[in-house]
């Protein structure tokens, strides 16, 4: 599914290195300390950062040309998901057409999605309108209709309380069970991870490690994971 | 790709950015190319350079010093009116220069509020002919900019200082010497060189109360050249060293760093600690009377005659809003490639610089040379009586430009900081990103620079004045042939409805960005 060979970049004098693969279908956290590296991996996979040497591969294509919105690629922030000015069923819209021209079927099927994060009604308001939980869910719903195979979670829902977001990562597996999702999560939330991903990339001091399994990377973690975790 | 640029806005800008430089040394060019050998500039013409420098000087110095204690007891004084003078505070800088001359001679004219006690006392009248009255219109114009910039330096000052010096028994002078002083060697310098920048190429103010060998500025001495002796090479020349006089203040300026001029957080006072209430109600009244006299007057004289103008004065109304629309929509037109093409080439941070620098450029421009250059490029293919309308837009657009690239450049960095990530993840790119994202979010940046373009051309009175038949006549020179006549009560009424176009096409702009914006 995705794959980095010997994939490095660099900003300012940070310096990330990775050699690893991840399995179609597979749910895999990134943990690690802050200003380890985890935000950049991310970055280098959904194409705000570009590698200085090696190779980024995404389904078996190379992407380090492929501009962001071109990848196989969703991605949900920790917030600002959504535009402000513009109303639910725009923002689930740009998932389909980023030229906003939809026609009667695509109008459908944003009410579709909507209705499926449980937001039947709600195409017509502005995100100011809406509580955090709900904005997590319009930014879900355009990840439905984006029908990438890979999608990709930066700290995700990290405003939310920890009952909201344990409903959000809920959610997050069933859309990904439904459209078979490969699922990438940086995470501060040791809960988080055990909760929606099998597995665990762990990033330190400028590497990331091939995924290991999260309970066993969590229960006997090492020292510099020990130390980040404080347990 | 990370930072990809977008290739259409990008050679857009360019293309804009090679205009301007078209527009303003390409009609410089123009200029000295039909000049056919140059003609040394004359004494009266250096003297024009001295009273230029000499005029821009002091008038920078009366504004700043004249400053000080205003925004001082803007600054320590909360009181009832405090919001509305700090909001009129950023008034004239949309004011029509030409109304708000009418509105000094009208206190300190001869037959003026001033005056009048004075001659029935038996004492000599005052004269505000000449470098008088270039200071006073001058003062009265940027005295509220340079409150401004040194109000937004005063409420940067912690409150906790004012209580720390309060709590260690500072007096007055202490806590000049320990914060006031500091802070006004920081502001001082760069509000200075940007008022002497501002007075440098004041034309209007000159045309209407200077004149004569001794009060002659540069680009009036360049409205002569053209029109009266139609000596090209004279302002040609002319106009190359304003430009450098221009240069060397935006060289210096940017070198002593300008305080940034936006308006925000003007709200609060710092505590006040000492300080004589007396003297600051006093400076605050005469301030008042002086920034809002001239407009009362204008408004009670100019209310009664305000609807029985003459019919010419009207059309001249008419001509000046719908030119001042286009050149508003023109600004915004030239500002958006530009800023974009900016921010596109962020990672070249040269030609980025370039780009953005280049609309900037008109600030040291003579309008008149531009005016003049492009008549010379185009009449041989134009009727020039049919052209003077385009130029004037033209003009009056690009001499707008530099301050709606002030508002509109921050907003675009803000937009793209905040959804550039956003935008890109979900494939917006080229126009579906300008029209979904960068265009809604730039509303009240893109409003208000339209509003300042409006305003700014609707009360211009520069490069027109060149061309004055009555088939062109706007409104500002309409005025100013009503007061050249004497007919006065008509000139009251002509600037109180240039006075309400103004300010209401600002307003509407300015409206039209902000209203149902969400977050």
């Amino acid at each position: 599914m995705l794959t980095l060979r010997a994939a490095e970049a660099v900003q300012g004098a940070f310096r990330l290195t990775a050699d690893l693969t991840v399995e179609a279908g597979a749910r895999v956290s990134v943990i690690g300390a802050s200003g380890s590296g985890k935000s950049t991996l991310l970055n280098i996979v959904a194409g705000f950062l570009p590698v200085s040497s090696g190779t980024v591969e995404i389904d078996g294509q190379d992407v380090r040309e492929v501009a962001p919105g071109d990848r196989p690629v969703s991605i949900v922030f920790q917030d600002s998901n959504l535009f402000p000015h513009l109303t639910v069923a725009q923002n689930v819209g740009l998932g389909i057409k980023p030229g906003l021209r939809l026609d009667a079927a695509e109008t459908q099927a944003i009410e579709e999605a909507l209705a499926r994060v449980g937001l039947e009604g709600y195409g017509a308001r502005k995100p100011a309108a809406l509580s955090g939980g709900q904005q997590s869910r319009v930014a879900l719903a355009r990840v439905l209709l984006r029908r990438r195979p890979l999608l990709l979670l930066d700290e995700p829902f990290a405003a939310l309380g920890p009952a909201l977001r344990a409903e959000m990562l809920e959610l997050v597996g069933e859309i990904a069970d439904q459209q078979n999702l490969t699922v990438m999560m940086v995470t501060h939330e040791p809960t988080d991870a055990r909760a929606l991903t099998p597995l665990s990339i762990f990033v330190d001091e400028g590497v990331a490690q091939p995924p290991v399994a999260t309970d066993q990377l969590l229960d006997n973690p090492p020292q510099a994971l020990r130390d980040y975790l404080g347990s | 790709m990370a930072g990809r640029v977008q290739p259409i806005s990008t050679y857009l800008g360019a293309a804009v950015a090679a205009l301007l430089v078209l527009m303003t040394f390409g009609t410089l060019g123009a200029v000295a190319w039909r000049a056919e050998g140059l003609s040394g500039l004359r004494a009266s013409d250096w003297l024009a350079v001295r009273f230029t420098v000499l005029q821009a000087v002091l008038s920078a110095l009366i504004s700043v010093a004249l400053a000080v204690p205003v925004a001082r007891a803007l600054a320590r004084r909360q009181f009832r009116w405090r919001g509305l003078l700090i909001t009129l505070l950023g008034a004239p800088f949309i004011l029509p220069v030409i109304v708000a001359v009418l509105g000094l001679l009208a206190v300190f004219g001869r037959n003026g509020l001033i005056n009048v006690p004075l001659v029935w006392a038996g004492l000599e009248p005052i004269s505000i002919f000449g470098l008088p009255g270039v200071l006073l219109a001058h003062v009265f114009f940027n005295l509220p900019l340079a409150t401004r910039l040194i109000l937004q330096g005063w409420l940067a000052i912690p409150g906790e200082r004012f209580r720390l010096a309060a709590s260690l028994g500072f007096t007055s002078r202490d806590v000049f010497w320990h914060l006031e002083w500091p802070l006004l060697r920081a502001i001082v310098p760069g509000a200075f060189m940007v008022i002497f920048l501002i007075c440098t190429t004041s034309f209007a103010v000159a045309l209407a109360l200077g004149g004569g060998p001794k009060a002659t500025t540069i680009e009036l001495a360049i409205y002569q050249a053209f029109r009266f002796d139609f000596d090209l090479s004279k302002a040609a020349l002319l106009a190359v060293i304003q430009f450098g006089l221009c240069a060397m203040a935006a060289l210096l300026s940017f070198w002593i760093a300008v305080p940034a001029g936006q308006g925000a957080g003007l709200g609060r006072t710092v505590p006040r600690v000492g300080g004589s209430l007396m003297v600051d109600c006093v400076v605050l009244v005469i301030a008042s009377l002086f920034l809002l006299l001239p407009l009362v007057m204008i408004v009670g004289k100019g209310i009664v005659t305000f609807g029985e103008l003459p019919l010419s004065t009207y059309l001249a109304a008419w001509r000046s809003v719908w030119v001042a629309v286009i050149s508003a929509g023109l600004t915004i037109a030239l500002a958006l490639p530009l800023a974009m093409a900016a921010r596109n080439l962020v990672r070249r941070r040269w030609a980025s610089k370039a780009v953005e620098g280049v609309g900037y450029l008109t600030i040291a421009a003579s309008p008149l040379v531009i005016g003049t250059g492009l008549f010379i490029l185009v009449y041989r293919w134009a009727d020039p009586v049919a052209l003077a309308l385009p130029v004037l837009i033209l003009v009056n657009a690009a001499m707008s430009l530099p301050f709606a690239l002030r508002a509109i450049v921050p907003a675009l960095a803000e937009v793209e900081a905040d959804y550039g990530k956003l935008s890109d993840a979900l494939g917006l790119t080229g126009w579906a990103r300008m029209r979904v994202v960068v265009l809604p979010r730039l509303r009240r940046p893109i409003g208000f620079g339209a509003g300042l373009a409006a305003a700014l051309s609707m009360g211009d009175l520069g490069v027109i004045a060149l061309f004055s038949d009555p088939e062109n006549q706007t409104l500002p020179l309409a005025l100013y042939q009503l007061m050249n006549a004497y007919r006065l009560d008509e000139a009251f009424g002509a600037a109180l409805l240039l006075l309400v176009l103004s300010l209401s096409l600002f307003w509407l702009f300015d409206r039209g960005g902000r209203a149902d914006v969400d977050a």
